[in-house]
């Protein structure tokens, strides 16, 4: 008997729990319903049947705008005679009808230096720092609302903009200096080129920029021949550059095609005779007291090859570049103004 | 009676409050000048770059770095008599330095507050008691010293290459190690991205091992307070050791008391205040002073009521068992012979380093010249250069932004011991009064014919004297024409002047046309190869010579070939500055690569002639 109640009891007991026991179930059920749901929910949104491309997305590709002013025909100066720099670009420039020429009011300004490497200014591998501050005062002077100095150099970025003076002396004068970073590299590619392809530009200083100088030492180079204006624009190139060496003078050709400058200035006042492009050496120079000024990058290089002792037909990259259409080799076809400062 | 009583707690604690606040405040300000000093280890003039701001002091405050160099070199190096300071402070006050001054000290104070915050009573106390493990860092120490001393038996057998000191302290030397945690593992992984002390982001070759050690360390606080300070500290143990002299130290009123083992609860250095306390793990935190409520404990000159123990739990058989066994590791070192015959070639040490077997008794592995290195081209050695060199610098040249750069001298004037000298421009450049040495040289060169591109592929190229920072060039070029591949013997229908055309459609349109491609007209040996300026598929343009009039000519086999410019290395101007190997091309191995050959810190490894 009291087997059997006790056996009746239990049930009597488990009959009150079933309601609690449905409502526990019921919930957990719903639970898991949901975790089911959401579990297949993620997997199905990211389900992906193809895997990997064989490549990944690319970043839309920019380009430079044409910086030069195409409503006048060529423009060129050469300022003989003189070792200081400021006085050399100011009368060059003066002879053009001043920067207010090329730099209109509210212009914003980037000029391109040579930093290229951390070597002081008095071995002239880079941009010398007073054609740096003189170009940057001249701009402002014309009523350019902001001036960029910008590089993407080969040895490390911050030594060489300090180093090279360069930094210093565009803060001076009130420029900005943008040191290159990976963020400000967007890829490009150059209209007919081969090379520069979907390739790494230092885009971001370009940022609302309506005017471009390039700035550029005259400098021997084993492997092209020369370093100038044209191959200054190096600089404005990221990732692996240096694979272009397998084709020097196609890529020179190449950043010609790129960059349209407004002016191009280009340094003759030491001109690096031998072990460029870095020298390193005061013997490795010559003074040669010449300062060109020109809107023909391709005419300044001509010019400029004759301080090296070449002319342009020693040099491919510059007849590649008249061949595209950029400029003239022959200089003297665009009358250049002379100036004799001595 | 009992307001009274209040009052005195009260005004007891507002007194004892003040030293526990000043320590505090002490420790805070420690700490921030530590971070401060590894913010300003870049190189610039701005104010908050490296422009004279005393960056190794803490460093130099650490006399273990001072004693560990002084027995291994018998000197002891500039800044670093600042660590007599800490010594001498250390005979007046006790171990101030672990409570008050060591950044690691506050870092695991603080960690361990964290630990232990709202912890039971009973756990602190028991968190907080004295453990017999404590006095293992007394062995480590006398271990690392020992190993460091070994030098001086360089005297008794000379001339025995295996009977040197190694200086390995650094290893675990708390401020060392905090610098390199700091600088190689915490800091990058925030500078240049997050915050912009360096324009790029900066890598450390192997620095994730350095970082979990450092993890590791802050972690332990948990299982107990200042684990770190208590059980591994060399630098502690010395502090103990010292603070047996100290003229001031902590201590019991009177020989009796409730023991409630209040003044046990925060105590950081585990050192037994309610009983017999023990001097040398004190760590002067003061917080028995504050927490105890019956004015029990105080900091004076006389010692405990209770009584005190002032020498580590070590027995005189387990200490000479250490100094042997340390003294016994160098010599193991050396065995490997990575000092004398195995020298390893691969780890190229930055400019101003003296000979290896004296670096290696200089070396702290702290990490400055890493962090201060412009280029970051500067590294901490792994193991692939034997145990010994562990964390030591090592130039890396495929990483960061440039190789070793000519101009600069950053690390040897950072250097807290001189395993890198400070050399001046001049010496480093070898001008001025240093013309008659020569340039110093911290490796050399090698083409890999195999790699590179003029060399094993017909492809133009010298990124690498194009770089080459040295006047003149230490690596140089010959020219050399080669055929291009399936290019010879092509059959020329018609020569011109400045133009050929060819009997088959073979060419590849403007292939050609770079400048470095020439034609060679088989039959006229008198004239050298025309530079093409252009081409397409039968007609090819180039740059005419003399030699060819105004005739044509018919019927000529031509090859066509490409002007290579081959790069050669010359040992006697080579400054190993890796330049090179940075910028070439060939980015996996690269085709230019620098060994320690020819390094000037050890006339050994040069083969030339001269110097």
């Amino acid at each position: 008997m009291k087997n059997l109640e006790q056996n009746n009891k239990v049930p009597e007991e488990n009959e009150k729990k079933p309601g609690m026991k449905r409502r526990e179930f019921l919930i957990r059920a719903a639970k898991a319903g949901l975790c089911v749901a959401a579990a297949s929910s993620v997997g199905y949104y990211f389900y992906d049947p193809e895997g990997p491309g064989a490549f990944s997305q690319q970043e839309s590709l920019v380009s430079l705008p044409d910086f030069s002013i195409s409503d006048k025909s060529p423009v060129m100066a050469i300022v003989h005679g003189t070792g200081d720099r400021n006085k050399s670009l100011d009368m060059a420039i003066k002879a053009m009808g001043g920067m207010e020429t090329f730099i209109k009011k509210g212009d914003k300004v980037l000029i391109k230096v040579n930093a290229a490497f951390a070597s002081p200014p008095s071995l002239s591998a880079t941009t010398h720092p007073d054609l740096v501050s003189e170009t940057v005062r001249l701009c402002y002077a014309a009523g350019a609302l902001s001036v960029v100095v910008t590089d993407n150099p080969i040895n490390d970025p911050a030594t060489c903009f300090s180093l090279t003076g360069i930094e210093k002396a565009a803060l001076s004068q009130g420029a900005r200096v943008i040191l290159p970073r990976e963020a400000l590299f967007k890829p490009t590619t150059v209209t007919g080129a081969k090379l520069i392809r979907n390739w790494p530009l230092l885009y971001g200083p370009f940022d609302g920029i309506t005017k471009l100088i390039g700035l550029a030492p005259i400098k021997d180079h084993h492997r092209s021949g020369a370093s100038m204006t044209m191959k200054n624009w190096y600089g404005l190139l990221g990732g692996r550059r240096n694979i272009f060496h397998q084709d020097v003078h196609g890529v020179i050709e190449e950043l010609a095609m790129m960059v349209s400058p407004t002016l191009v200035i280009l340094d003759g006042t030491w001109t690096m005779m031998t072990n460029g492009p870095t020298g390193g050496s005061l013997s490795d120079l010559k003074q040669t007291h010449t300062m060109i000024v020109s809107t023909d990058q391709v005419a300044a290089d001509s010019y400029g090859a004759t301080l090296l002792g070449k002319s342009p037909e020693n040099l491919p990259h510059i007849l590649k570049a008249e061949a595209q259409g950029i400029g003239t080799t022959d200089f003297n076809s665009i009358n250049p103004i002379r100036i004799n400062a001595g | 009676m009992d307001s009274g009583l209040r009052r005195n707690d009260v005004l007891g604690k507002i007194e004892t409050m003040k030293i526990t606040t000043a320590r505090k405040i002490s420790q805070i300000f420690f700490v921030i000048l530590f971070l401060w000093f590894c913010v300003t280890t870049v190189m610039g003039d701005k104010w908050w770059q490296l422009r004279g701001w005393p960056v190794n002091w803490i460093i130099q405050l650490d006399p273990l770095v001072g004693l560990g160099t002084l027995l291994a070199t018998g000197t002891l190096y500039a800044g670093l008599l600042w660590g007599l300071l800490t010594i001498v402070l250390t005979i007046v006050l006790g171990r101030f330095f672990c409570g008050w001054v060591c950044p690691f000290g506050a870092i695991h104070q603080f960690m361990g507050f964290c630990g232990k915050y709202k912890k039971p009573l009973k756990n602190k106390i028991s968190v907080n008691r004295y453990s017999q493990w404590q006095s293992f860092k007394y062995f480590l120490l006398f271990f690392f010293l020992a190993a460091a001393f070994m030098d001086f038996f360089e005297i008794l057998v000379p001339g025995n290459p295996l009977i040197a000191g190694s200086l390995q302290i650094g290893l675990l030397d708390p401020i060392p190690l905090l610098y390199r945690s700091i600088n190689l593992a915490l800091l990058p992984l925030l500078d240049g991205s997050v915050v912009h002390l360096s324009s790029s982001v900066r890598f450390y070759d192997g620095a994730w091992v350095i970082g979990v050690i450092f993890i590791t360390a802050i972690t332990l606080n948990f299982l107990r307070p200042r684990f770190y300070c208590r059980y591994i500290c060399p630098l502690g143990a010395l502090f103990g050791i010292l603070s047996r002299f100290s003229i001031f130290r902590i201590g019991k009123n009177k020989p009796e008391c409730i023991n409630c083992e209040v003044c046990e609860k925060n105590c950081e250095g585990a050192c037994s205040p309610t009983s017999r306390i023990r001097i040398n793990e004190c760590v002067l935190c003061m917080n028995c002073v504050k927490d105890c409520r019956h004015e029990m404990m105080s900091y004076r000159m006389y010692p405990s009521e209770a009584g005190e123990t002032v020498s580590p739990d070590m027995t005189r058989r387990g200490l000479v068992l250490t100094l042997a066994s340390g003294a016994l590791i160098p010599p193991m070192f050396k065995l490997s012979g990575a000092t004398s015959l195995n020298w390893q070639a691969g780890l190229v040490r930055p400019p101003g380093s003296v000979i290896e077997s004296e670096f290696l008794k200089r070396c702290i592995k702290c990490g400055q010249c890493m962090r201060v290195c412009p280029t970051n081209v500067i590294h901490p050695a792994g193991l692939e250069t034997g145990f010994e060199a562990l964390w030591t610098p090592s130039l890396n040249f495929r990483v960061g932004t440039s190789g070793c750069q000519h101009n600069c001298i950053a690390c040897g004037n950072i250097c807290p011991t001189a395993a890198i000298r400070p050399i001046t421009l001049e010496e480093r450049m070898g001008t001025g009064s240093h013309e008659s040495q020569g340039p110093i040289r911290i490796g050399m060169a090698f083409v890999d014919h195999g790699r590179c591109l003029p060399w094993a592929m017909d492809l133009p190229c010298i990124v690498c004297q194009e770089n080459c920072p040295v006047s003149p060039k230490a690596i140089f070029t010959r020219e050399i024409f080669q055929t291009v591949r399936d290019h010879n013997g092509i059959q020329i229908r018609m020569l011109e002047r400045n133009i050929a055309e060819t009997t088959n459609k073979t060419l590849e349109t403007d292939r050609f046309a770079t400048g470095d491609y020439f034609l060679k007209i088989s039959d006229m040996p008198d004239l050298s190869p025309l530079l093409i300026t252009g081409n397409t598929e039968n007609r090819i343009e180039f740059i005419s010579s003399d030699i060819l009039d105004e005739e044509l000519y018919f019927g000529n086999r031509a090859d066509i070939l490409i002007l290579l410019q081959q790069p050669y290395v010359d040992p006697e101007k080579c400054i190993g500055c890796g330049i090179c190997q940075h910028e070439c091309p060939v980015k996996g191995k690269r085709a230019i690569r620098i060994t320690a050959e020819n390094e000037s810190r050890n006339r050994e490894h040069s083969f030339l002639l001269s110097r």
